[in-house]
């Protein structure tokens, strides 16, 4: 079972500021949904290799070389935040 | 009317000079005029650039080029499909304005089969849900009955083909966002196999599952669209070299002879008995065409949900990882103290709940001391899944079942309880654990009240890249029976 207060660290680690009484209505949610998935506990696994990429692709490779498909200007329009010498201003990341 | 033609019989009547395609534009700008504001199934318009490409492609017809079959054709793209120069949302407040500085491949695709884009569909935000209705801006009505929901989450994109607002439309499909709307919408709508097409330029959601697939009128407006679209592409590592096959060539052939399993668990618990009384009359319409019927266990269907939700938010989250208001996006509404500050605000207010249960789903199940017991243990869960298909198909040539337990449900029903949403993909998620494809046909009505007719949904599952398969499979339906040609009574 998650607390609200489990709910509000893993809110911090993922970055979403929850507002006031949401971890309440958030922890009850996400409980219904661990407590389904908890079905999977009852499946033998032991000797079962991962499925992580299904049409059995390995190791695929091409040539690393640069290649321009947008200019400049056009990605540097894509921010709402203050654009300096070709780059984007962000506020402080180490504060004192 | 014109609005109402498949997209087979405009491309025909394209070359046969009938009309062009500025008259095709005009019809379906003026309809989607007349019909969206009930509807919300285009989130964007392009009514002034699709004019200026029907004309372009016009002036080619004019000068006895020989043009795909696509060409002039309008078309409907759900927001996630990057369109250079046209807003791209994913129906989200995080991204709200952005307008992409490229195409997807699949966009590029279409550009040069001489596409004629009318606007961008309605969807689920970031793809995730069952009904539209988690849309930054509002749910899409369902065109057969206007207080339901059109699915999800490609909703608009099967409303928009199944209200005559274009001629086809493509989606994305992770768990069922392709065939769950088509079956609730009336219209057919193929979920590939994964990596038949490239998802480059289009958002990730969970980048396992993910695939991209049309909305058509017909089998073979689907199997024409794909053809277009279908391939390896440099930009997608995923996408294989399998051949591309011929995808209309079987279109039309006899099926005496198919060996076609009905997996016993997608007719348990939870189906309504009207929906299950249509897909098994469709099963007999299949043994009326030559075809044998039997009955096989897919054993670890039930456990194909859970493999999701826990898989699917772990890849969400790390996907979603880059939404945070710097490179693109909206900044937070208030002044931010310091870096961290501002990716609260600007993830708290720009994503809706669902995401953002998902999101903290993902972050949990990845989190140390809880990978193995969830995110890795539903990947071995999932090797099993792929197991059953895999023996399935040692002894059927194509497995049937309905797409959705029920027909579309009203708005607001199933809205604030995740889980009930979620069991909605029963029958296509387990689909989509196996990246196989499959096809979602009318094949009847389910009675609403007022005498409202309620489309229901055939779910046709082959082997891996055996698209070619499935459209010669329900392509045979289609010939025998007018489901597809019913209209929602719209004016």
């Amino acid at each position: 079972m998650l607390s609200n207060d489990q709910v509000q660290h893993i809110a911090k680690l993922a970055r979403l500021g929850l507002k006031e009484g949401e971890s309440g209505k958030f922890s009850k949610q996400l409980n219904d949904i661990l407590g389904y998935v908890d079905m999977l506990k009852e499946v033998d696994t032991e000797k079962i290799e991962p499925t992580s990429q299904v049409t059995g692709l390995e190791n695929v490779s091409r040539k690393d070389e640069v290649e321009r498909f947008s200019n400049r200007e056009e990605l540097l329009a894509c921010t709402e935040l203050p654009v300096e010498r070709d780059q984007i201003k962000v506020k402080p990341v180490i504060t004192f | 009317m014109l609005a109402s033609l498949t997209l087979e019989e405009a491309a025909e009547g394209l070359r046969n000079k009938k009309f062009s395609s500025t008259e095709l534009t005009r019809e379906i700008n003026a309809r989607i005029a007349k019909l969206n504001p009930g509807l919300n199934a285009y989130v964007t318009l392009t009514e002034e650039s699709a004019l200026k490409q029907a004309a372009a492609i016009d002036e080619r017809f004019a000068k006895g080029e020989s043009l795909s079959s696509l060409a002039g054709i309008p078309v409907g793209l759900k927001d996630i499909f990057n369109t250079k120069g046209v807003r791209t949302t994913c129906c989200s407040n995080i991204i709200r304005d952005f307008v992409p500085p490229y195409n997807a491949t699949v966009v590029d695709k279409l550009e040069e089969a001489g596409m004629v884009l009318v606007g961008k569909t309605n969807m689920d935000e970031f793809a995730c849900g069952g009904s539209t209705e988690h849309s930054c801006f509002g749910v899409t009505k369902n065109p057969w009955d206007i207080s339901r929901v059109a699915g999800g989450s490609s909703g608009g994109s099967a409303a928009a083909v199944a209200a005559d607002l274009a001629y086809y439309a493509l989606g994305t499909d992770t768990g069922g966002s392709i065939r769950q709307p088509a079956s609730l919408c009336g219209v057919v709508g193929l979920k590939v196999t994964y990596g038949r097409v490239s998802r480059s330029g289009v958002t990730a959601m969970a980048s396992s599952w993910d695939t991209i697939g049309p909305f058509g009128k017909t089998v073979r407006d689907t199997a024409m669209i794909l053809q277009t679209i279908a391939g390896k592409d440099r930009r997608d590592a995923t996408t294989p070299s399998a051949p591309v096959p011929d995808y209309t060539k079987n279109i039309g052939d006899s099926i005496k002879g198919l060996k076609i399993g009905v997996p016993k668990e997608y007719f348990g618990e939870g189906i309504e008995p009207e929906t299950e009384k249509i897909v098994r009359e469709a099963l007999k319409q299949y043994e009326k065409l030559g075809a044998t019927v039997k009955e096989v266990t897919l054993p670890y269907t039930k456990y194909a949900v859970a493999v999701y939700y826990v898989a699917m938010p772990a890849e969400l989250s790390a996907n979603l990882a880059r939404f945070d208001g710097i490179r693109y996006g909206s900044k937070p509404k208030a002044v931010a103290k310091d870096m961290i500050d501002y990716y609260y605000q600007t993830r708290s207010e720009g994503f809706g709940d669902e995401i953002k249960r998902r999101i903290m789903i993902g972050t949990y199940v990845l989190s140390a001391g809880y990978y193995d017991a969830y995110y890795r243990k539903a990947q071995k869960v999932r090797t099993l899944i792929i197991q059953d298909f895999e023996n399935a198909f040692k002894d059927v040539d194509v497995l049937m079942a309905p797409v959705s337990p029920f027909p579309a449900f009203k708005i607001g029903a199933k809205k604030d309880d995740p889980l009930a949403m979620y069991l909605a993909d029963v029958f296509t998620i387990p689909v989509s654990c196996a990246g196989v494809p499959a096809i979602s046909l009318p094949c009847g009505f389910a009675s609403g009240e007022g005498g409202k007719k309620l489309p229901v949904g055939l779910q046709i599952i082959g082997p891996q890249f055996s698209e070619d398969l499935l459209f010669k499979v329900g392509g045979a339906y289609e010939q025998a029976t007018e489901w597809h040609k019913q209209k929602p009574g719209l004016a």
